[in-house]
């Protein structure tokens, strides 16, 4: 038997990296696995993110260059503009009304929609409900309606024309206000969000609810709370942190708003073709052909959808930590 | 649109775009040394019915000179313009496209439409001088052959017409006398609507005031879109919209088709396809419609412009352009393909032949109550005036779209509407790097 020592030594010994690793192999192998697991996801990002982020970006210094009357072969060059399409953009009056007009539609929809979820989820959540799971799909529902099916739905109801909100107001003798201009047309599009938004973000809120321990709540009414206590001072600080991500969500979506007035245009002379930043974006892309403009303004919207986003996160989160120091 | 992750849409064009770029590799070689063996072309069109007409070619003529081609069926108008722009940027554009007359000039200068003068040159006498002319666009080169025309007319509602006693109108004047006057009768209803959601009708009606938008002198472009005679007719249109005698709704809107199908709206400025669109907007006024000329600006006068028309042309990535040409010639000349064209896609024809032709010697269904609709449309083509168009069409339409849309709602001045079109347009073209004439 102990003649035999490199045939029966125990098995992996010395050459298996577990049995006793030595420091080359140990340096050499074990870091490579990590990195040949990731690299699908690397590549697939490489090649289907940053690599046309960075495209774009290219894309957004330079500027197309046209000579003579510019017809025929090699009238149009692609030459280099330095921050031409970034000054352009900035001073664009357009592209900056776009953004108030989108923001003003986000002061109505971003407060109503997620009031209206959490007011849906504690409810949802209250300990006497009926049809609670009939109730949480009937407003969850919407949100299964695609976006651009949802706007031409609303834009039917909208045209006092054929709908029959219009008929029965026109039957009762009452006032027939036209949702598609001025200040209701913001309504209009509100009311199209939060029809579709709201139902998602009460399932948001409704899920951490549902997270949080029922001794709480005991120990709660223990001490004499009534349900409206309950909900003001244990489920809504409670569920803070998903208010913050529902809230998050509905501003980066807002930021790119574009279905809603995009398919609302057609419909009424009040929506332009650059009502929204991102319609800009498209309009310069695909109306105008000048992709590098558009470039440029889509880095800018990225840019500025960034900062807002994440300087919420941090204000948020410094909060956090600071009622939680307290 | 919910409230979920959101595709970014440019980033996603753009990475289409780049991963067009990469397949770009094999380019276009020139064409012009002898064909050997069959070829096989592909084109893109949204004519409906295309498919049928190219069988006639693909089981006749194409089969002798052993020339295939194939249809891929496209949204119209500016939606394939951006599409071919963007294939050839990748050098993948088809061998042949549809493209409208003011799409020409785009696509010209992006490189995109190769020069078939040889090939097409000898057809010109089929066509009016105001249509070829736009295929042309003023060079000594030929890039399209010309299809579809889509001359202006006036359609009204031949019975309210007669009902509150309203007479055709001869001039624009009398246009305005019989909005007011059907406003007096009946004021819940309109004559017709100012829509600012399709700017291919303004300019028609421009172009029939005598409005030249874009020119050219020496290498220079000049813009001219606010000049005397296009500021006429919108202060035209702007005093109609303003005194309430026409509606300021847009077109091609459910209320719309509503408006047309109950007579709340009894005529349309139109082209002569319009019975197609009448048959779907308002189907239940089948055969109460009639067409007659649009209204001119003096009475002495008799002219149109166009609201539409497209063309066939040839890309610049295409491998056998003789080929293409040769099948582009055939499609728009040919007799038995035009009336193909005719009944399978229910165009009006460019070649002035055809328009007399057997296809057109009964009127559309629609229009059944008219007997000499097509004779009629012959005589209207016939006084076509030549448009003008220019390199960014699409830039002074999408100002139009926002300018025009505003003021229609805000009943404010068009002028001031049509100085924004004039000076986005300019703005553009200076950008670009044109030479624009003052």
């Amino acid at each position: 038997m102990t003649g035999t020592p490199a045939r029966r030594r125990p098995y992996g010994a010395g050459a298996a990296p577990y049995a006793r690793p030595s420091a080359a192999t140990a340096r050499g192998r074990a870091p490579r696995a990590p990195y040949f697991f990731v690299l699908p996801a690397a590549l697939l990002f490489l090649l289907f993110f940053a690599l046309p982020i960075g495209y774009a970006l290219w894309l957004s210094f330079r500027k197309a260059k046209v000579s003579g009357l510019g017809l025929g072969a090699g009238a149009r060059t692609e030459v280099w503009a330095g921050l031409e399409n970034y000054t352009d953009a900035l001073s664009d009056s357009e592209l900056l009304n776009g953004a108030l007009r989108v923001l003003g539609y986000g002061c109505i929809v971003v407060p109503v929609m997620l009031g209206l979820a959490l007011l849906f989820a504690l409810m949802l959540d209250a300990e006497k409900v009926r049809f609670a799971p009939v109730t949480r799909l009937a407003i969850f529902l919407p949100y299964a309606i695609p976006g651009v099916v949802a706007a031409l739905l609303w834009g039917f109801l909208y045209l006092p024309d054929v709908s029959p909100f219009y008929f029965v107001l026109d039957r009762l003798g009452l006032p027939q206000p036209d949702l598609l201009d001025g200040g209701p047309l913001y309504l209009a599009l509100s009311n199209i969000a939060v029809w579709g938004g709201t139902g998602f973000n009460m399932i948001v809120i409704y899920t951490a609810l549902q997270a949080i321990p029922v001794e709480v709540y005991e120990a709660a009414k223990l001490d004499g709370a009534t349900p409206l206590q309950i909900a003001l001072r244990i489920k809504i600080p409670m569920v803070a942190p998903s208010l913050v991500l529902t809230f998050f969500f509905s501003v980066i979506a807002t930021l790119q708003m574009f279905n809603e007035p995009t398919t609302l245009k057609p419909l009424t002379n009040s929506v332009s073709t650059t009502w929204s930043p991102l319609m800009k974006v498209y309009q310069d892309a695909f109306g105008k052909g000048d992709i590098h403009a558009a470039a440029a303004q889509a880095t800018l919207i990225a840019l500025a959808t960034l900062v807002l986003s994440f300087g919420f996160l941090r204000a948020a989160n410094r909060r956090n930590k600071q009622e939680a120091a307290r | 649109m919910p409230y979920t992750k959101r595709r970014r849409l440019v980033t996603t064009a753009v990475a289409v775009a780049l991963g067009a770029t990469a397949l770009a590799a094999c380019g276009s070689s020139d064409d012009g040394e002898a064909r050997s063996g069959p070829v096989s072309l592909t084109y893109w069109t949204w004519t409906p019915g295309m498919d049928k007409v190219v069988d006639l070619w693909n089981k006749g003529p194409g089969k002798k000179e052993q020339i295939t081609v194939t249809v891929k069926k496209q949204a119209s108008g500016d939606t394939l313009v951006t599409k071919i722009l963007t294939a050839h940027k990748a050098g993948q554009a088809p061998d042949l496209v549809q493209a409208e007359y003011q799409a020409l000039p785009t696509l010209v200068s992006n490189d995109a439409l190769a020069d078939i003068k040889d090939e097409a040159g000898d057809v010109k006498g089929k066509f009016a001088d105001g249509v070829w002319q736009q295929t042309t666009l003023g060079t000594d080169a030929v890039y399209a052959v010309p299809q579809d025309i889509g001359p202006l007319m006036f359609y009204y509602r031949e019975d309210l017409f007669e009902k509150y006693g309203l007479d055709v109108p001869q001039t624009w004047e009398e246009f305005a006398e019989t909005a007011r006057k059907l406003k007096k009768a009946a004021p819940d209803k309109d004559l017709t609507t100012f829509s600012a959601n399709d700017s291919g009708l303004f300019a028609g009606l421009a172009q029939q005031a005598g409005g030249r938008w874009w020119t050219t002198s020496g290498q220079k472009w000049k813009v001219g879109i606010n000049d005397d005679a296009t500021k006429k007719v919108a202060e035209f249109w702007g005093g109609l919209v303003e005194e309430g005698a026409v509606d300021n709704q847009p077109m091609y809107t459910p209320a719309w088709n509503k408006a047309l199908n109950t007579g709340k709206q009894i005529a349309w400025i139109s082209a002569v396809w319009a019975p197609g669109t009448l048959s779907t907007a308002a189907p239940d006024t089948k055969g109460k419609w009639a067409m007659a000329p649009l209204p001119q600006w003096s009475a002495d006068e008799n002219r149109t412009g166009s609201w539409g028309g497209s063309s066939t042309a040839v890309t610049t990535d295409s491998e056998h352009k003789d080929a293409a040409a040769r099948f582009a010639t055939w499609l728009n000349t040919d007799a038995d393909a035009l009336s193909a064209l005719a009944k399978e896609g229910g165009i009006y024809p460019a070649s002035t032949s055809a328009q007399l032709s057997g296809a057109f010697t009964n009127p559309p269904e629609y229009f059944s109550n008219q007997p000499d609709f097509y004779a009629k449309a012959a005589e209207i083509a016939e006084t076509t005036v030549p448009s003008a168009w220019g390199p960014n069409v699409n830039v002074a339409y999408t100002s139009f779209k926002d300018a025009f849309g505003a003021a229609a709602k805000n009943k404010s001045d068009f002028t001031a509407a049509l100085d924004t079109m004039q000076d986005d347009t300019v703005a553009d073209l200076k950008k670009q790097g044109f030479e624009v004439a003052p």
